[in-house]
């Protein structure tokens, strides 16, 4: 049977792995790959926490939130992917350390 | 002690994501992380949240893995292959700040009796869930539509302001 650990220890793994990848790489839709995978790793830990919840009539609390956070992270996703798209047509480039054009 | 389908789908999960990140090919690396998103939603299944589980393989794999699969197509280059790769540092860095990430949680979980608990504690309906957005949730709801809403506005006018300046 699972226990509640292992769902968090690959929410953690998951995490690093998000972590790992916005530290190393510069091209922008990497970036993006990692931002998703730690909201993942977010999500899933609600889901999981959520069983620690006495049963009550709202012990599907953490699970909404869930549903919450998935529709926002699609939101986002769009805005980045338009600004990415944009920034390749101004620069032909998706290296986050070749845009320079907002440095003070 | 964890079961075979769970140990599956944390292999194609991670797999993918470390993959996502990897990949020589970026579309190969798009693809990959549509599968690491379908194994999250596996196990979602696994802790008794199908409701969450179908949400998120309709929006994250119908919406924006799709969405990205399309972003990697536009501003596709012809030399992926030289994207410039990391300086041996950066990388180091990276990985030992991901690695004492991991540990660091992972030792705070075995402090915790965290494993004391079964992973099929609560029962949940779809009624309950739905009752919950539509009263309690419901101004947060109202207020998700309009963040949605103002999301895609800015989305398209983004790309369309870019488009007129080049007709000029």
């Amino acid at each position: 049977m699972n226990t509640l650990a292992d769902f968090v220890l690959v929410s953690a793994m998951l995490f690093a792995i998000g972590i790992y990848g916005l530290i190393v790489k510069r091209s922008a839709l990497r970036m993006v790959f990692a931002v998703e995978i730690m909201i993942n790793a977010a999500n899933l830990n609600f889901v999981a926490f959520n069983q620690l919840l006495p049963k009550a009539a709202n012990n599907i609390i953490g699970q909404t939130f869930v549903l919450f956070s998935i529709a926002l992270a699609a939101g986002e996703a769009a805005v980045i992917l338009a600004i990415v798209v944009v920034a390749y047509r101004l620069h032909k480039d998706t290296d986050v350390s070749e845009l320079k054009t907002l440095k003070g | 002690m964890a079961d075979l389908t769970f140990v599956a789908m944390t292999v194609v999960t991670v797999g993918g994501a470390i993959l996502a990140l990897e990949a020589d090919e970026i579309v190969y690396g798009a693809i990959a992380l549509a599968g690491s998103f379908f194994g999250v939603a596996a196990l979602f299944f696994l802790l008794n949240a199908p409701y969450v589980a179908v949400f998120q393989i309709t929006v994250y794999i119908g919406a924006v893995a799709v969405l990205i699969l399309f972003t990697v197509m536009l501003v596709r280059q012809e030399s992926w292959a030289k994207e410039a790769s990391p300086r041996s540092l950066t990388r180091l860095g990276g990985i030992l700040t991901g690695l004492v990430m991991a540990v660091a949680l992972g030792l705070a979980m075995a402090g915790s009796d965290l494993s004391k608990y079964n992973s099929l504690q609560n029962t949940m309906g779809f009624l309950e869930i739905g009752q919950l957005i539509s009263t309690n949730f419901s101004i947060v709801l109202e207020v998700l539509a309009l963040v949605l809403a103002a999301s895609i506005v800015s989305a398209l006018f983004l790309a369309k302001v870019e488009k007129e300046e080049k007709r000029q």
